[in-house]
């Protein structure tokens, strides 16, 4: 699997931020559920998919 | 004193007949244990009991009401409802004014994002879905009773109670002129969703049951669409939820749709709601004809099923030993294949063929089949009326990425009722060639139907039998034509059915052979119910022999 470089990860870090910013409260969590489906499909692995929703969960 | 409602129920479309309650021989002194006695005669019932007079059963059929279905309510067809149906007798009728249709729409944003057409063979005589209302079926189904001198209608005779006994059963009946008792071998409860012979035994059912409510409400008006499937996801006058449309005959339409939560079903059905809430839906799909109603009623989505279809005597079926949820069209879809099912081991049993194991094998294989649907009908249900937080959200997810997103498109999938494979069925054989097939209904699976010639199919040639399609082209060798005498001999209804030069069907372009992958010798053993449970590519008398054997429940 990929990994992000350190400047890569930091424009994804902003460009999320003012995506959040953009939608607005209300819409955040059908833009970020709308986001990560677009993502799981690009993934296109079920498992590590699911691993993420695992570690996502973590530490909330 | 059980007075039944004499009114005929209104509608503008529909003129229902009444049909009286008659006193019966228990009223007038006399008693007897009949073998089979149903309760219910909606169409469920009602087929189980066309289903055992095919087989020479007689059977009573009991029912509180003195007319057919208040509305609609059951309106799509299955292919396999079909074939079921026309084993009756009755799909012919169906079909002069049944409206047949293959392809479902998901509409969103006025945009139609998802379409999916239903496959149909060349090979099938019937469509794969088709629109009549369930009075119409009912009624079919009575005036096909009536004509036939082993069935018996008792109408306006309300069951108040029920006494299980191992070896027969007692009914309670409430009627105009009185109450009765009324005693029988068998009891087939097809007394609908509400049954009360499953509250008087105190039965549950397990499952699912979705807090999201929903009007049906039919209306007459003159849309010139073509007969498909319209659903349309979160509109502006009902946000977040689902209103499908639905084409009938007599220039009916069906609009089904979601309530806000927290509406009782009295608000929802109050004439201004009802109005303003179908007149927004009119306005968004830009249909400006007038309009007048015929019926509404409020339903609440359910998957749940009685873990168990038997207890002693007593037979759950239909409605009264499942509540689906009606998006897949699986109500009446489903309790036609559980009669089906039930028919022909009941009068296996009855004709002391069969054994009591096979009798049972009516609640596993239906109960699986319950539990199957039940799973898939969920998946349904979830998208069309998400229960939660979670899958509303992703459900939203999906809409919105739907316009130009593909991959989410598929998860609009319309899952319809669908004929159960009875894969596992401990009824298949035990030995047969079932794996080396490379086509063909497997072990377990409904027959596919074959067009022979024109107007003329495979289905249309099926009787009250277990059937051995044979394909040859030589002359079918003694030693078969033997062990199914010899099975004919000790009473059981068995057919042969030839496929090839010379043969009963001719099969001259290899058609036929090709579809179920047979070559000279291959066989397949077919249950009176049309499903598959043994095929060889090269057939022996012993082993249709131990495969019967094994199909009637006198297996290891
Ligand atoms: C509002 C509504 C809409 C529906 N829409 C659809 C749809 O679009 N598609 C679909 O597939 N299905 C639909 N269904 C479900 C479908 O109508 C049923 O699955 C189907 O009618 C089941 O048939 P049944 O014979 O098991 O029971 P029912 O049709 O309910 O028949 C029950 C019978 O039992 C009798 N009975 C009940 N209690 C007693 C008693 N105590 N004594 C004597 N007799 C009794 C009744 O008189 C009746 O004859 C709908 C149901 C409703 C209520």
């Amino acid at each position: 699997m990929s990994q992000l470089g350190l400047a890569e990860l930091e424009a994804v870090y902003d460009a999320l931020a003012a995506a959040i910013n953009q939608v607005g409260t209300e819409q955040e969590s059908l833009f970020l559920t709308k986001l990560v489906l677009l993502l799981a499909n690009q993934l296109g692995d079920q498992t590590q998919i699911e691993q993420a929703i695992t570690t996502a969960l973590r530490d909330l | 004193m059980y007075i039944p409602d004499q009114t005929p129920r209104h509608s503008v479309y529909y003129n229902y007949s009444i049909y009286p309650f008659q006193t019966p021989p228990e009223l007038r002194g006399t008693t007897q244990t009949y073998p089979v006695v149903i309760v219910g005669a909606g169409p469920i019932g009602l087929v189980t009991a066309l289903e055992l007079a095919r087989y020479n059963i007689p059977v009573q059929v009991i029912s509180a009401e003195v007319q057919v279905s208040h509305g609609s309510r059951a309106i799509v067809f299955t292919r396999r409802s079909m074939e079921i149906l026309q084993q009756v007798g009755i799909a012919e009728r169906m079909l002069a004014t049944a409206y047949p249709w293959r392809s479902g729409n998901s509409i969103y944003r006025g945009q139609r994002v998802f379409r999916l057409e239903a496959p149909h063979d060349e090979d099938d005589r019937f469509q794969p879905l088709n629109n009549l209302q369930q009075q119409y079926v009912e009624q079919y189904l009575i005036e096909q009773a009536q004509l036939n001198p082993l069935i018996e209608l008792r109408w306006g005779s309300q069951v108040m109670g029920v006494t299980s006994f191992s070896e027969h059963a007692e009914l309670q009946i409430d009627t105009p002129e009185g109450e009765y008792t009324l005693s029988c071998n068998w009891l087939i409860a097809a007394d609908g969703a509400k049954s009360t012979i499953r509250q008087v035994l105190g039965l549950r059912m397990e499952g699912a049951s979705y807090r999201g409510r929903f009007v049906i409400a039919d209306i007459k008006i003159d849309i010139p669409w073509p007969t498909e499937r319209l659903a349309y996801f979160d509109p502006d006058w009902n946000r977040g939820n689902t209103i499908l449309m639905h084409r009938q005959p007599e220039g009916i339409w069906r609009l089904d749709y979601q309530l806000p939560p927290n509406e009782t079903p009295e608000q929802a059905l109050a004439p201004e709601s009802l109005n303003t809430r179908i007149q927004a839906q009119l306005d968004m799909v830009g249909v400006t004809a007038p309009w007048e109603l015929d019926w509404c009623s409020v339903y609440s989505a359910r998957a749940m099923t009685l873990p168990d279809y038997m207890h002693d005597r007593i037979i759950f079926t239909g409605d009264a030993a499942h509540m689906l949820p009606i998006f897949g069209v699986r109500g009446a879809n489903t309790g036609f294949q559980d009669a089906q099912n039930l028919a022909w081991k009941l009068a296996m049993l009855l004709k002391g063929i069969g054994t009591p194991k096979l009798l049972t094998t009516y609640s596993s294989e239906r109960v699986t089949a319950a539990q199957e649907i039940i799973a898939e009908a969920s998946k349904s249900t979830r998208f069309m009326a998400p229960p939660d937080r979670g899958f509303r959200l992703l459900r939203d997810a999906v809409l919105s990425l739907s316009l130009t997103q593909a991959f989410v498109r598929p998860l609009f999938h319309w899952r319809t009722s669908r004929p159960h494979d009875y894969h596992d069925s401990a009824l298949n054989a035990l030995q047969d060639d079932n794996a080396q097939f490379t086509a063909g209904p497997a072990q377990g699976m409904p027959l596919q139907n074959i067009r022979l010639a024109d107007n003329d199919y495979l289905f249309d040639h099926l009787g009250a039998a277990f059937h051995v399609l044979y394909f040859t082209d030589q002359i079918v060798p003694v030693a078969i034509l033997d062990a199914i005498q010899t099975l004919q001999h000790t009473g059981i209804p068995i057919q042969l059915l030839t496929i090839g030069n010379q043969q009963r069907f001719t099969d001259q372009d290899g058609h036929f052979a090709k579809r179920y992958d047979a070559l000279t010798g291959s066989a397949y053993l077919v249950r009176p119910d049309q499903h598959v449970c043994a095929r060889w590519k090269s057939l022996s008398a012993d082993q249709l022999k131990a495969a019967i054997y094994q199909a009637l429940g006198q297996g290891a």
